[in-house]
């Protein structure tokens, strides 16, 4: 509408991109070198997670076979189109790579395996240890032409080593950490939609509203979330869904009280009632007036509220009622890390992942505080 | 003046550090206070008065800011250069401070008796008895009266008079060399102002103490201060005898200020004008509820049956002090609060409708609220601010002829329309006001009800809003009704004058009579603690 406005007025200056305020407070999380660098070495990791289908996969990008181009990372072709009989094509199978090797030519990621691959060549009893811990002849063992085999590659190490099924460690690691940021950004969205919502209608009412459903909250969360999930376990599936469903039927509770508090404390701003004065209806001046004030305090809560349920789901996983057997699963990890002590590697790894994405998180949340934080200087 | 002064700036300069820039508060100023005499700091806000002040005992927010330059001298001491263990000797002891706001400077959670002792054993190592003794003279001194029944009571027990009472006579248990007075009555009613002025001067020449008076009102300057400093943008323009300045004022400034209180007349009374606005026994009573049941026992009257009228192209005046329900009566006549009684605006009985119902009566019922620091959204451009009462009550309006009516009420209010994209916190408070005043007139409403519209700006700014009030309501023929504790204000724009106290109305009727004759014993202590800073008998006015 601004833009607009300032095609036909010609001293109508246009607005600029972002508000003053939101100016000064990128300029102050751009001041807390940590939280920023933290900020993107996290968005790049995310980012990269997001197509982890393309760094590990056990299907190759590209193909081309008899002239055709072929994608079988998004298509799954049947083993027929290869000469074979199988549903599913295993390309990992020396007899499809020689095949598509002898009518055209492939590329593969660069870690042929993805989380569920089972390597079928390690070197001793799984878990092995990293590929680059072996020399190349032990690494090859089980390979029919030994370390001259043409699967004996830099693609097919493990460079984390494998776990106690031969699954590659460092494919596990890369889905798995996309999974947990998944899961754990939409918990966070839905817990603060719902959240602000129900803070913002408390607050802006107050009394009876507010009372009664306070008293809710309260016996809400007084339901231990563990017992649910371990009922629930039972009759359904565990699945990706089912547990954020669960998840979030008890994690809006945490934002509740904050927003509500801001609603209670601005609801009576002299802007507030000026706006009432104009007649302006309850909607609006809760969306327009009063969510702007309670943002600050929901945005600084929402890096932690993320890392929580990271570090939820992982627990879960850990105890056995989270994402079903075979997923791609930091928990699942740390669980084999203790099952195996004598593989190091697995505990190692898990270790590395979790706490490098939980503390990314918690230091952009701290730059998030620092940035909403009126009483803020740098000097 | 052979001896030493008692306290010697010189060459003081204050710096603050501001997103990495620097900027001066103060000015290389220099003044000297001697022995038994009052000062007054004298300028409008943002002049740096405070500031100064502050930096005598060191007390502002290092190293944010800092000194580039000069010196404090206090008995020849550099205040400046010595330690926080010396300061501390000299803070509450040689020098005491009496700060704006008694209630903020007063611990909530503490009895006075426990706050007035801790600075005797403090400073003077006075044992519990003797600093019970020493608390009850102090609170004699200054003039709480059954000083004993007080000692437990808390700050909030008090009203805003006892507590400002209550903080000088800490600041007096030390039998200070200097006490500093930052805006000492600003917060606090022209009755009670008059009160405290008054225990001041009083204990100042029974003291011999050195006064550092910090304010914005030349009334008290001229009924308190030896000297006057006169500031403006960090700097000292003009220092001399009160007398001297108020009467020959030699800087441009100095004029400007004194030359700053609101004039003019309203325009005459006509009682033929068509009432826009009629209030009939107009009652809020809040209850006060008790035991298991919130049976209501009792109920406080704010507003306590009042009948006003408020015509086309006319002023009616409320006045009172703090808490005699005048913004109630306000806010209930604009149906902001529920009230009983009748309510008729432009004829119709508004009492009975609902928020929807009222929506579209809205545009032309339009509230200018007191602080215009609070009332414009700070994440609103000021453009956004005016449009909003456009899109709800005139929704079929373009951008364009949004944003036209937005640029002519602004050149309206007398503001830059270029600015209109600019956020609140870009504009000096008169200007705030400017734009809230605009956002009322852009729906060219009827009925505005001023709330205090002056009371938080510059006496020079407050001059300008109420002419510039007073011209809008004769080009479009507005009703105004006009709440203020400033009689000043309401002189120069009232035609009617309602005097409240108490939820009840003392003395009601045309302004030249309230003002040139009035009938009550409130109104004449009223009127001659605002034009005079005098104060009334004991108990005609709150304490």
């Amino acid at each position: 509408m601004a833009e607009a406005a300032a095609e036909t007025t010609p001293d109508r200056i246009a607005r600029p991109r972002m508000s003053p305020l939101n100016q000064r407070r990128w300029q102050n999380f751009k001041a807390n070198r940590r939280g920023y660098w933290s900020l993107w070495i996290f968005l790049v990791l995310f980012v990269l997670s997001l197509f982890s289908e393309f760094i590990a996969n056990d299907k190759p990008i590209v193909a081309s076979y008899k002239g055709e181009i072929l994608f079988p990372v998004l298509v799954a072709y049947p083993e027929e189109k290869f000469g074979g009989f199988y549903a599913v094509t295993d390309y990992r199978d020396p007899v499809i790579q020689d095949e598509i090797k002898a009518h055209g030519w492939m590329i593969w990621p660069p870690v042929r395996y993805s989380y569920q691959t089972v390597n079928n060549a390690i070197p001793e009893a799984a878990p092995t240890k990293p590929s680059w811990l072996y020399d190349k002849k032990t690494l090859c063992n089980q390979y029919p032409q030994g370390a001259a085999d043409p699967n004996c590659i830099v693609g097919n190490w493990n460079w984390l080593g494998t776990d106690d099924q031969a699954r590659d460690v460092l494919a596990r690691v890369i889905y798995g950490f996309r999974v947990s940021v998944l899961f754990g950004l939409i918990l966070t969205a839905g817990s603060a939609l719902i959240g602000v919502t129900a803070g913002a209608l408390q607050g802006y009412f107050g009394g009876w509203t507010d009372l009664l459903f306070q008293r809710f909250i309260e016996i809400w969360s007084a339901i231990p979330v563990l017992y649910l999930l371990l009922i629930v376990a039972a009759i359904l599936p565990p699945g990706f869904f089912i547990l954020l469903g669960l998840m979030l039927l008890f994690s809006w509770v945490a934002l509740v009280g904050v927003v509500r508090a801001e609603f209670l404390r601005a609801r009576n701003f002299e802007y507030v009632n000026a706006a009432r004065a104009l007649g302006v209806p309850n909607r609006t001046i809760m969306f327009r007036h009063l969510l702007p004030n309670a943002m600050v305090a929901t945005l600084t809560f929402l890096p932690f509220l993320l890392s929580g349920s990271i570090s939820m789901l992982t627990s879960l996983d850990y105890l056995g009622f989270g994402l079903p057997p075979g997923s791609a699963s930091l928990g699942e990890l740390l669980k084999q890390a203790q099952r195996n002590l004598n593989a190091p590697w697995l505990g190692i790894s898990g270790f590395v992942v979790i706490s490098l994405m939980l503390s990314l998180l918690v230091f952009v949340g701290e730059a998030t505080r620092d940035a909403f934080d009126p009483r803020k200087t740098f000097r | 003046m052979t001896e030493a002064p008692l306290l010697s700036v010189r060459d003081l300069s204050v710096a603050f550090v501001q997103e990495g820039r620097q900027s001066m508060a103060v000015d290389h100023i220099s003044f000297d206070i001697a022995k038994g005499e009052t000062v007054a700091l004298v300028g409008e806000s943002g002049s740096g008065k405070s500031v100064s002040a502050l930096s005598v005992l060191k007390l502002l927010p290092y190293p944010t800011a800092s000194h580039p330059s000069g010196q404090i001298l206090f008995q020849g001491a550099d205040l400046l250069a010595t330690n926080e263990k010396e300061l501390r000797r000299v803070r509450g002891n040689n020098i005491t401070m009496i700060f704006q706001e008694p209630m903020t400077s007063l611990n909530p959670l503490h009895s006075i008796e426990q706050q007035i002792v801790e600075v005797l054993k403090l400073h003077q190592g006075l044992g519990d008895r003797q600093a019970k003794a020493r608390t009850l003279e102090l609170l004699n001194e200054v003039g709480i009266r059954e000083p004993e029944k007080r000692l437990d009571a808390y700050p909030h027990q008090l009203s805003g008079g006892q507590r400002q009472r209550v903080m000088i006579a800490m600041a007096l248990a030390n039998e200070p060399e200097l006490l500093i007075a930052d805006e000492p009555t600003t917060a606090l009613d022209v009755t009670v102002q008059a009160q405290i002025l008054e225990l001041l001067a009083d204990l100042k020449s029974r003291k011999n103490m050195s006064m550092l008076f910090i304010t914005h009102d030349l009334g008290i300057v001229r009924k308190i201060a030896d000297r006057v400093c006169v500031m403006t943008k960090g700097k000292i323009v003009e220092t001399g005898p009160t007398k001297d300045i108020f009467a020959n004022p030699q800087h441009a400034y100095t004029r400007h200020l004194l030359a700053a209180e609101p004039k003019g007349k309203p325009p005459a009374a006509n009682n033929a004008a068509k009432p826009v606005m009629t209030g009939k026994d107009i009652k809020v009573w809040f209850p006060i509820k008790r035991g298991f049941f919130r049976r209501t026992v009792d109920n406080v009257k704010a507003v306590d049956g009042i009948d006003v009228t408020v015509r086309a192209g006319q002023t009616l005046g409320v006045v009172g002090e703090s808490g005699s329900g005048k913004t109630t009566l306000g806010l209930a006549l604009a149906r902001m609060i529920s009230s009983t009684g009748s309510i008729q605006f432009n004829g119709r009985d508004i009492n009975k409708l609902t928020f929807n119902d009222m929506r579209p009566l809205r545009r032309e019922l339009q509230i200018v609220f007191q602080d215009p620091f609070g009332s414009l959204s700070p994440r609103m451009s000021i453009s956004e601010i005016i449009e909003e009462g456009l899109k709800i009550h005139e929704p079929k309006l373009s951008p364009d002829q949004r944003d036209k009516r937005i640029v002519d009420v602004l050149k309206e209010v007398g503001l830059d329309p270029a600015t209109r994209n600019r956020y609140p916190h870009e504009f000096s408070g008169g200007q705030r006001q400017r734009v809230a005043i605009a956002r009322a007139m852009v729906l060219n409403p009827r009925f505005v009800m001023l709330d205090e519209p002056t009371s938080a700006l510059d006496m020079s700014v407050q001059a300008q809003v109420v002419d510039l009030l007073r011209s809008l309501q004769a080009k479009h023929d507005l009703a105004y009704l006009f709440i203020s504790h400033d009689l000043k204000v309401i002189r120069a724009l009232a035609n009617d004058v309602i005097v409240m106290r108490n939820g009840k109305i003392v003395e009601a009727g045309p302004s030249e009579q309230i003002f040139g004759n009035p009938q009550t014993d409130y109104t004449r202590a009223l009127i001659s603690a605002a034009f005079k800073i005098e104060t009334a008998p004991v108990g005609i006015v709150s304490e």
